[in-house]
């Protein structure tokens, strides 16, 4: 008991950071409950990439192997993993709460009748965990019951785990997936093009609100100073909401959860559900002409200026800094 | 086409949340009811569908009498009718996805639309639950759905890009923000959703067991973040960055 099986999730060929956050959870969640981390890669021929996590200190990395399993699809996933955790006796299965974890995680839960914490930001020694509710505004001490539990991790509240010197043994295992129970079929995932870094790795983050105005502002005035910056760029839900930007670029606890060196946000008044999704970086900049915006009681450097002006002289002074 | 919207009762995202001092739980004086607003986004667009297609808009949620409320606002913005299913307890998303799962049997509705994540408990599980139980297909974080017959085709905007699934009815979608734009209850529709059905149901006469295997023990303030310093110009700010944070 106390087993922990760490989804491993992979994205064209490669891990992204946060399956590194999930496996250093994974391993503390073990280590706090007496048992093994397992790191379970599905795919249809997933056993290159469970060698590579095999490196980052589990006891053992499982290739869950299956032809369905080729494109990532909640259906299919949620019954190779059930299975598997029926037969490994696992006590946990931990994810990171991307997007593929947020959605796979509770139908796996609902499969196994196992009760879910989502996006814990930490695990107590007393058996509990730590989770935000109401957009972070609260902190709640919750426990889970019953012979097996899911767990989706915080990405930014865990470090990522680091290579440990040694390689753990890889075991290939087929999936046992009742093909004509699978109902869902993958059409086509069109990769945002971007040169820049995903928005939940990068080291500096920009972000965006409604001060911006249109569209067309991202484009003409915020992402010059992205790109001088080497930056991701980011919205608020008011930018998404406004149709600015798509879903995917929103930060806040109903969007993505970044923490990175740098935390840049022009033209954000600050509502408490973006707060929820950046407050824990570590250098927060806010740019906003309003000087009552409550971005303001977060930010370590507050400019009241009118973005227009200041976004477009702060990619010129950066990029004289880079020259200098 | 038949669609079931499961609605939740939230405080109003504009709300202050404050944590009770014994952690109990948070004040609810001076907070203001709402819809969950990606509950909103789900009403909104299931009667878009069936303006295009016809059919029925059912409401359903799991609380107290006073939830009417939501309900009676869902049946303002065109919603055929609602299920309150009584509840005083506390329970969790497991037992809430055992009720729906209930209450699809019952309504035998062909599309079960509704938010992705409540914003009090922010738990993003019931839509996926209730879809397994069901062995149905789920669509989560929806940007874009499409019929064409009983074929659905979903975008869905997921970490890096857009992807795109297809399934057959019946099946579960959890609506993103940029689903659609929620319109407002209009006057006649208030009169209206008066003399709309509502029917309560004791959750404890469903059969299901309503155990939670989730509890919360205690709830805190989080900790707080202290504001910096203010600057006077672009370059001042470049500069500190560069010298003092030295993250540039």
């Amino acid at each position: 008991m106390g087993d922990v099986l760490i989804f491993a999730e992979h994205q064209g060929g490669h891990f992204p950071k946060t399956t590194l956050t999930a496996v250093n959870a994974g391993l503390e969640l073990a280590r706090k409950r007496g048992g093994n981390a397992i790191a379970v890669v599905a795919g249809d021929a997933p056993e290159g990439l469970a060698g590579e996590i095999a490196k980052y200190g589990v006891s053992k990395a499982i290739a869950l192997t299956h032809a369905s399993l080729k494109n990532y699809l909640a259906d299919a996933h949620a019954a190779a993993l059930a299975s598997l955790v029926k037969k490994t006796g696992a006590e946990f299965v931990l994810a990171t709460a991307t997007a593929v974890g947020k959605d796979l995680a509770p139908r796996l839960a609902a499969r196994l009748d196992a009760p879910m914490a989502s996006e814990i930001t930490a695990i107590n020694d007393d058996g509990t965990y730590v989770r935000p509710m109401y957009a972070g505004n609260a902190m709640a001490t919750i426990e889970l019951d019953g012979p097996i539990k899911v767990i989706t991790v915080r990405g930014t509240a865990f470090d990522a785990a680091k290579p440990a010197g040694n390689s753990a043994a890889v075991e290939k295992i087929d999936a046992e997936i009742d093909s004509a129970a699978l109902k869902t079929e993958f059409v086509a995932f069109n990769q945002t093009k971007s040169d820049r870094p995903q928005l939940t790795e990068a080291r500096i983050v920009v972000s965006g609100g409604r001060g911006l105005k249109s569209g067309d502002n991202f484009k003409t005035v915020l992402e010059p100073l992205v790109d001088e910056m080497g930056a991701a760029m980011g919205a608020s839900r008011a930018a998404v909401d406004a149709g600015f930007v798509p879903n995917d670029l929103q930060v806040g606890q109903t969007g993505k959860v970044v923490a990175p060196e740098l935390y840049v946000a022009v033209g954000i008044s600050g509502a408490i559900q973006h707060l929820a999704g950046m407050k824990d970086s570590k250098i927060i900049v806010a740019i906003n002409k309003d000087e009552e915006a409550p971005i303001f009681n977060v930010a370590d450097y507050g400019l009241v200026a009118d973005l227009f002006k200041a976004v477009p002289e702060m990619a010129e002074e950066v990029k004289k800094l880079k020259h200098s | 086409m038949k669609i079931l919207v499961p609605i939740k009762r939230v405080p109003d995202p504009a709300t202050t949340i404050r944590v009770l001092p014994d952690g109990s739980g948070i004040a609810t004086d001076n907070v203001k009811w709402v819809i969950n607003p990606f509950d909103e986004i789900a009403i909104e667009e299931a009667l878009r569908i069936k303006e295009k297609q016809g059919g029925e808009v059912v409401l359903v949620t799991i609380g107290q009498s006073t939830w009417q409320e939501q309900l009676r606002t869902g049946l303002a913005m065109g919603a055929d009718r609602a299920i309150l299913v009584k509840s005083e307890a506390p329970l969790d998303t497991l037992a809430i996805a055992r009720i729906l799962a209930k209450i699809v049997t019952d309504e035998k509705p062909e599309l079960v639309l509704l938010g992705k994540q409540a914003i009090d408990d922010d738990s993003n599980q019931v839509g996926q639950m209730l879809a397994e139980m069901l062995g149905w297909p789920q669509a989560t974080f929806a940007s874009k759905v499409e019929f064409a017959g009983q074929k659905v085709t979903v975008t869905r905007e997921v970490d890096g890009g857009l992807e795109t699934i297809a399934f057959n009815l019946p099946a579960v979608v959890t609506t993103d923000l940029r689903l659609n734009e929620p319109r407002y209850a209009s006057l006649p529709g208030i009169m209206k959703a008066r003399k709309k059905e509502l029917k309560e149901i004791p959750a404890d006469s469903l059969g299901v067991n309503l155990a939670p295997k989730l509890r919360i023990k205690t709830l805190a303030a989080p900790p707080k973040r202290q504001a910096g310093k203010k600057v006077g110009s672009v370059q001042e700010l470049v500069q500190v960055l560069h010298t003092e944070a030295k993250v540039i």
